[in-house]
């Protein structure tokens, strides 16, 4: 059931990142972006890009930021409801204190203008810690633990596939498709829950949980984390390098008498691999629904962790927090991959999204 | 006469789920130094297998050669490993495709697509190879050519590139150059220009060209000789003025008898009626009789050898035998003929019956 649940949040993150994707892609400055070439038009057409994003994406998060207030006021349930045992009075002044005695456009008014200073509000938990501090708190493991997860698992996945690829139809293709269909169809959580009870609790190798510094408490949250990740990169790259192995150009190659190793890595890579970039951004994506599950199994003091707890207990303002410091991270990843894409793929420089 | 390449009895077969394709059934022909040989016919007849073959670039596994051999200047290249084949390539012979918007190399610039030859196989350095492209360029017609190395393909119009795939296959000045319909995909003045190109840098180069095609107007503006290939076998070969002004074959006379002429000559273009047998199955007499009105009964039976017209005129057919009736060519063709020794050259826009 949870599966089924984290697999509609992985579709629906899918889907917004999609049409947010497709938004900034179709936009016309993308089209004519770098026209020229030469290097100090491309500087200028970059920076201009850039800008021109960041204005996107701001106006993105605004309606990000709008949406997550009224859905909060809307949805049933009060974050005092777990604390019945407060007074009247007590419970008159917390309100007061954090002001949701406020109409509701003056809330939503001062809470933009709290996001435009930086300050997300304060927790209504943890002694009325401010949302960014416990953020940055939390931040640090989960990042490590996604950028881990995510580097592994693709490099892991691209090699996986290119092997796939290399003995079309033999054995090592069979088992790297094995490996890939099973990295997609079982859920990371039952990786995480067998990989715990193997290495941990039964040889001992590693921590059972927690996150203490060293290198051994990364091993098994990285490994169950990379697996989904590891697992498309493989089926992406196998497919797409099989396809470009087909292709008139590395007849041509050949036909110059390239050899074999030059046939897959000066010329087959690159073309495979540029498709593999539009799926970065979805499994970035999907790691950061990973981490919410992992962080729970592994004790892991995450932002995914306290995201949980927060839904637990109705404390809206770390609710709104994170999911507004996620969409932040969508939106920039968004970006990061277009401009990669654009240094990986003369075509996309030139010409934008036209073949 | 010295001779280039010598194919004896050359067989190509490719294995698929419906059993074992025989797409080239017993091809012998050679071509001589500084000579220009044209294959015709219609599509599926093995054209271009028969080149791959020369090259060894059959789709593996399911392509293979089945019997025969190819001497290249004595040796026999069918025996060669595919560490031997990979020295050959873009050395002794090299490639033209049909289609330029596919056959180049889209993620690398013009340039080094032009320098690996040079630097594979002439181990030049990177700064010699540079200059060496740059040249190339420039011998191939395109201006400009120290800013254009700096280029990706898709830079290029159609022509262009296939001047720069033209450039790329004559980087190490081969002694022989096959080219597979190089202007089919391209419009009827780029075609024209590229024909031009090719024989002036033949005319400069001395090297030997296999031009395969459907284009007898094509046929008649390059090629010295000419080879009619219908269902894996060459039905009839000769020099181009026998092959136009005395061609012996039923089938031969077919595509003559389609193909248009810019007088308008007051007959209908003749397609040629019914398709090419099944290559897995092939007949077992003259594969062309179900398609030829003057097929005999013996067709149906035995099939006809090499008649030796002249020293450098075959055709196989019965209806060279001595025994046979003897038919001339329908009138439609030997008007066509005659259009063809009235203006000197066929027209370059011909397109055969099945375009
Ligand atoms: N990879 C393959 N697998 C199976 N059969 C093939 C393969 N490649 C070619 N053939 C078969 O070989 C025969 C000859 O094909 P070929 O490509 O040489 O024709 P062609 O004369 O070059 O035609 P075209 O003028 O259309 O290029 C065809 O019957 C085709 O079906
Ligand atoms: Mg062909």
């Amino acid at each position: 059931m949870i599966w089924e649940e984290s697999i509609w949040t992985i579709k629906l993150a899918y889907t917004l990142f999609s049409i947010i994707g497709e938004f900034f892609v179709n936009n016309e400055l993308s089209v004519n972006f770098r026209k020229e070439s030469t290097l100090y038009q491309e500087v200028l057409q970059m920076g201009r890009f850039i800008l021109k994003r960041v204005v996107y994406m701001v106006i993105t998060l605004f309606i990000i930021a709008s949406i997550t207030f009224f859905l909060m006021k809307i949805l049933p349930g009060s974050p005092l409801s777990a604390e019945n045992k407060l007074s009247e009075e007590q419970q008159e002044i917390v309100l007061e204190k954090y002001g949701l005695n406020d109409p509701v456009p003056i809330q939503y008014v001062n809470y933009l203008a709290g996001l435009v200073q930086g300050d997300l509000g304060l927790s209504f938990h943890f002694d009325s810690t401010p949302v960014t501090d416990i953020l940055a708190n939390r931040v640090g493991p989960s990042a490590i633990l996604g950028a881990e997860s995510l580097i592994v698992g693709v490099i892991l996945g691209v090699l996986l596939g290119l092997i796939a690829a290399i003995f079309h139809n033999g054995v090592l293709d069979f088992t790297s498709t094995i490996i890939a269909v099973l990295g997609t169809s079982i859920p990371s959580f039952v990786f995480a829950g067998l990989l715990q009870y193997v290495f941990a609790v039964q040889l001992g190798w590693f921590p059972v949980a927690l996150w203490k510094g060293g290198l051994e408490y990364h091993v098994l949250p990285v490994i169950a984390l990379m697996i989904f990740p590891m697992a498309i990169s493989a089926r992406f790259t196998r497919t797409e390098m099989l396809e470009v192995l087909g292709s008139d150009y590395i007849t041509t190659a050949r036909a110059k008498g390239v050899t074999q190793a030059g046939i897959v890595f000066k010329h087959g890579l690159r073309n495979a691999l540029i498709p593999l970039i539009t799926v970065i951004g979805p499994m970035a994506v999907s790691l950061i629904t990973g981490t919410l599950v992992i962080e729970q199994i592994f004790a892991i003091p995450g932002i995914g962790e306290q995201f949980v707890n927060s839904v637990m207990v109705n404390d809206y303002p770390t609710i709104m927090g994170t999911t507004l410091f996620y969409s932040v991270l969508f939106v920039v990843i968004i970006l990061i991959i277009d401009l990669l894409y654009g240094i990986i793929d003369p075509r996309i420089r030139l010409s934008g999204g036209e073949k | 006469m010295d001779k280039l390449l010598d194919v004896k009895d050359l067989k190509v077969s490719f294995n698929t789920f419906s059993g074992e394709v025989q797409a080239v059934r017993g091809v012998s022909f050679d071509v001589n130094k500084g000579e220009t040989l044209a294959i015709v016919g219609e599509s599926g007849s093995g054209k271009s297998v028969t080149t791959k073959a020369l090259m060894q670039l059959l789709p593996k596994p399911q392509g293979f050669i089945k019997d025969g051999q190819i001497l290249l200047e004595g040796e026999d290249i069918v025996q060669k490993s595919e560490k031997e084949m990979q020295k050959l390539r873009g050395q002794d012979i090299s490639m033209i495709f049909q289609d330029p918007m596919t056959s180049l190399n889209p993620t690398m610039k013009v340039g080094t697509q032009i320098m690996e030859p040079l630097i594979k196989h002439q181990k030049m350095s990177r700064a010699k190879a540079k200059e060496r492209a740059i040249e190339l360029l420039e011998l191939v017609g395109i201006p400009d050519a120290s800013t254009r190395i700096t280029q990706y393909p898709h830079q290029f119009s159609g022509g262009m590139r296939q001047r720069v795939v033209i450039a790329i296959a004559l980087a190490c000045d081969p002694k022989l150059l096959i080219a597979d319909e190089p202007t089919t995909a391209l419009d009827v003045t780029i075609q024209a220009q590229i024909l031009e190109l090719m024989k002036d840098i033949q005319r400069k180069t001395e090297s030997s060209i296999i031009f395969i095609t459907h284009d007898l107007g094509v046929v008649a503006n390059v090629a010295d000789r000419v080879a009619v290939m219908y269902a894996g076998k060459i039905v009839e070969i000769g020099t181009a003025d026998e092959i136009f002004y005395n061609p012996k074959h039923p089938y031969t006379w077919g595509l003559l008898g389609s193909m248009p002429t810019l007088d308008n000559d007051g007959y209908d273009l003749i397609a040629i009626p019914g398709s090419p047998p099944d290559m897995t199955d092939p007949p077992k007499g003259d594969a062309f009789a179900p398609r030829n009105e003057y097929a005999l009964k013996i067709d149906e039976e035995l099939e006809p050898p090499l008649f030796k017209v002249s020293d450098t005129h075959y055709a196989a057919t019965w209806l060279l035998h001595e025994d046979a009736p003897k038919i001339e060519p329908p009138e439609s063709v030997k008007r066509r003929m005659q259009g063809i020794a009235n203006t000197g050259t066929a027209p370059g826009v011909a397109k055969d019956g099945e375009k």
